[in-house]
């Protein structure tokens, strides 16, 4: 846990540890992370799946399920996300307070998936920052587990004398969170769907 | 100036007036007009509240924007959208077996019964009998399908009324069902389970003596879940005489499935234009009286016993045989035919790269889902991709019907006459 | 051949059209401006009694040359009996049809898909505005053949119009008119509407070119 106790018999007692600060808060921080689950699509299914008797998230911390933004720690994003849902994710992760997180859920979220539309966004990392990716269409609640275990491992590297980690960045002048030309290249078709006849 | 300032700072964080009467806090700024006359009358004055598309208890992305005349419903009025992802678009730029992986993503929660009612549509389309096997293990994954689709309704809606217990048993049972699942297509939700003229895999070994244990114990839970809300005093107080709808009303807002049934309708698509045999089974469509969130309910709870009923029945009946059509143009050479054999190879490739192509025409197939009729309607001319590929949506037609379903309720009972429609919004936006 | 279509020639003459079989579906092609009238006969008549609309969609061909076709596809509920009327609407024309949501009240959200998706516009709909796309979505119409499939901005102007959206797009004109809450809109949205406007999409700033 990073948590360190005193090691020497006589110096046994309950009343005082030493360790680092960091370790300290972030050891808190990754054992009592409150998700905030955006669920749209199928993958809300598996997250709910995940949550309920079978898999028991509560085991990792995450027994709270915060559906308001205001006291969430980790915004999990479950299922396909269309242009015009694109302004509420955005409005609700600035509604989260810092420290937060993003874990992007299933090929949707982190990608688009199957679905190189008109109308959906090619990966929710171009209009947030993502922590963690969950691959899988829907990742099966094992999966989304890891995906959770990976977010503790990068909460524990996590450092406070990183003033930068912590910073809010709103969207710039151009009214999007990266410059446009990257937006155009995450959003680019890949794998296979670039051989995909248009029509016949 | 100063002290006004801090008159209406109060107003709009605490929502009293200055003699502890509520006030109206409106749509984002505070109420600068009450803060000059405290002896304004709030009654007669509507408020508008926005609910979602993020709310735990609209089951998905759904908007309500709620006109309120105190705790009153005046008007609710949908947004849907939030979800929209272009299905139909993307089916017109895939071949007809490419189009089955989307249907399981339209109505996610009853996948194997869209891959069905798809591939039903297209062999309408072709013409195409499919073997008795198959026919009989569609009517098993349709019926599979309904119940883990009312599983999920019922548990969500209790959790929406209060009841958080029936959820953990319902997803207990679902949860089971998706080891079937599991077992036979090797996914959990997305399941794509059947290929035009026949299906993707038969089912493994102890498949129909598994379910036909769990069909045995599933009735348990039924019992379980009926003794704690059936007769529940608040389940009642909160369901009974809420939202409800008559059948004239219910035909005229083109409702189907177990919201056009609770209204006092007896249509059911398995019984009045039978696919797959669903004549020769034996079951009973439960039909409402009163047409209320309560009788939804029980319509809903009724389905889910009649539909072990139909699992049983049909898994005493599968006969053996293929699960295929012996037709090459439709359905893909085994592996070790298409790696040895130079026409099965080229029947392999034709299918694989130019796909299955359709005669010119047109076809509407509806099925009943959980949801209620829906049904794909296919337009080909004569390629291999269709021309339109229309889904009827049976949530998008239900939920239409909310506006006059929650006038004049509580907006309390709007919750539950959201949870009453069984929506899913994937197949809502599409 | 469902004999309902003989009732219809016999009833409106040459305002019925062809007449196909299909898959077994009869088909029969209606005069737009005559759909309301038979489709009201259809549900209303004794021994036809199409009660039930299944569903309202609209097809366009590839072929450019084919009139995009508005299909309402009906049911009886006492004789158990399908029928599908077309309509067909030459793309060089208007694209206007009747509503028929004073026959039924559910074409109410399925004639403003086929607005939304394919630009028909439904004379007499009590609120005709786009359903499934935003009201100010500026690309078109998603289902018509020429939209491509994935859509007419490059990506990154599609996110920034659905980022910057300005607020009254997400409300509908009917809930942004009731009187006590439009004096409570902050002051920007309300001049933008005093103005006539639906919600514009800022204006890309210049640096950013």
């Amino acid at each position: 846990m990073g948590l360190t106790g005193p090691t020497t018999v006589e110096s046994l007692s309950p009343n005082w540890l030493t360790t680092r600060l960091d370790a300290l808060v972030n050891w808190a921080r990754a054992n009592s992370l409150w998700p905030m689950p955006f669920g749209t699509a199928c993958c809300a299914i598996e997250f709910m799946a995940t949550a309920a008797s079978r898999f028991d998230l509560a085991r990792f911390g995450m027994e709270r399920m915060a559906f308001s933004p205001r006291q969430a720690d980790v915004l999990i994003c479950a299922g396909r996300l269309p242009f015009k849902l694109a302004p509420v994710i955005r409005r609700i992760y600035d509604q989260m307070p810092q420290p937060k997180w993003v874990i992007s859920m299933g090929a949707c979220a982190s990608t688009g998936g199957i679905f190189d539309t008109y109308a959906m966004v090619q990966g929710i990392d171009t209009v947030v920052p993502v922590d963690v990716y969950v691959p899988g269409c829907p990742p099966r609640p094992e999966g989304l587990l890891y995906g959770v275990l990976l977010l503790h491992k990068k909460i524990k590297g996590e450092t406070l004398a990183n003033g930068d980690l912590r910073r809010e960045h709103p969207l710039g002048v151009t009214g999007l969170r990266l410059p446009p030309e990257a937006v155009d290249e995450l959003s680019e078709p890949f794998g296979n769907s670039v051989h995909q006849t248009r029509s016949a | 100036m100063s002290g006004k300032r801090t008159l209406e700072f109060e107003l709009a964080t605490t929502g009293v007036d200055t003699r502890g009467r509520p006030v109206r806090v409106p749509l984002g700024v505070a109420g600068a007009a009450t803060a000059e006359d405290d002896e304004v009358d709030v009654s007669g004055h509507h408020m508008l509240l926005n609910l979602g598309p993020q709310h735990p208890a609209t089951h998905g992305v759904l908007r309500l924007v709620v006109e309120l005349d105190g705790e009153v419903v005046v008007r609710a009025i949908p947004h849907v959208g939030y979800l929209h992802s272009g299905f139909e678009k993307l089916g017109e730029y895939r071949h007809y077996n490419q189009i089955i992986p989307l249907t399981d993503r339209t109505d996610y929660l009853s996948p194997m019964s869209n891959n069905v009612g798809l591939a039903l549509a297209v062999e309408k389309l072709m013409g195409i009998e499919i073997t008795d096997r198959c026919r009989v293990l569609r009517v098993i994954a349709c019926e599979m399908s309904r119940i883990i689709s009312h599983l999920v309704w019922m548990g969500t809606m209790a959790i929406d009324i209060g009841a958080f217990t029936p959820f953990l048993w319902t997803f207990y049972e679902r949860e089971r069902i998706y080891n079937f699942q599991e077992a036979w297509t090797g996914a959990r939700l997305t399941t794509s389970l059947t290929r035009v003229g026949g299906m993707m895999a038969d089912v493994p070994d102890g498949f129909v003596e598994g379910l036909r244990e769990w069909c045995r114990n599933f009735p348990k839970t039924l019992d379980e879940v009926d003794r704690v809300l059936s007769r529940n005093g608040i389940w009642c107080a909160r369901t009974q005489g809420v939202g409800a709808l008559t059948a004239e009303e219910a035909v005229n807002y083109s409702l189907s499935g177990p919201m056009l049934r609770a209204s006092g309708v007896p249509y059911d698509v398995r019984k009045d234009r039978p696919y797959l045999g669903y004549e020769t089974y034996d079951f009973d469509v439960p039909v409402g009286e009163h047409g209320d969130v309560y009788d939804r309910y029980l319509v809903r709870f009724e389905e889910l016993r009649q539909s072990t009923r139909i699992l049983e029945h049909a898994l005493g009946r599968l006969p053996d045989g293929p699960i295929n059509v012996d037709d090459p143009r439709v359905i893909l050479p085994p592996k070790s035919a298409a790696m040895s054999d130079m026409e099965a190879m080229i029947f392999h490739f034709k299918q694989v790269m130019e796909g299955v192509k359709a005669p010119v025409g047109e076809a509407y197939f509806p099925i009943e889902n959980g949801k209620g009729e829906l049904g794909y309607y296919l337009v080909s001319d004569g390629t291999a991709k269709p021309v339109r590929w229309r889904i009827r949506p049976p949530s998008f037609i239900n939920l239409a019907a909310l506006p006059k379903m929650a006038e004049g309720n509580l907006l309390s009972d709007l919750i539950a006459i959201n949870a009453s429609v069984d929506i899913v919004m994937g197949e809502v936006d599409r | 051949m469902n004999p309902s279509v003989g009732a219809l020639r016999e009833r409106f003459g040459r305002r019925i059209g062809r007449a196909v079989v299909s898959c077994g579906d009869s088909v029969v092609y209606v005069d737009p401006a005559a759909i309301r009238e038979v489709l009201r006969w259809l549900k209303e008549t004794a021994g036809q009694q199409y009660n039930y609309l299944v569903d309202v969609t609209a097809v366009e061909y590839r072929d450019p040359e084919r009139p995009l076709e508005v299909v309402y596809e009906l049911f009886s509920l006492e004789r158990r009996v399908p029928l599908r009327v077309k309509v067909e609407l030459p793309k060089d024309g208007a694209l206007e049809l009747d509503s028929v949501v004073p026959v039924w009240r559910g074409a109410d959200w399925l004639e403003r898909e086929v607005y939304d998706m394919f630009g028909v516009t439904f004379r007499g709909h009590p609120d005709l505005r786009r359903i499934l796309m935003w009201e100010t979505y500026a690309e078109g119409y998603p289902l018509r053949k020429d939209f491509p499939l994935r859509g007419r901005f490059s990506r990154s102007e599609q996110v920034r119009q659905a980022l910057n959206i300005h607020p009254e797009a997400h409300y509908s004109m009917e809930e942004l008119s009731i009187a006590d809450a439009y004096q409570d809109l902050p002051a920007d949205v309300r001049e933008r509407l005093s103005r006539g406007e639906r919600g514009e999409v800022p204006e890309q700033p210049p640096e950013s070119r």
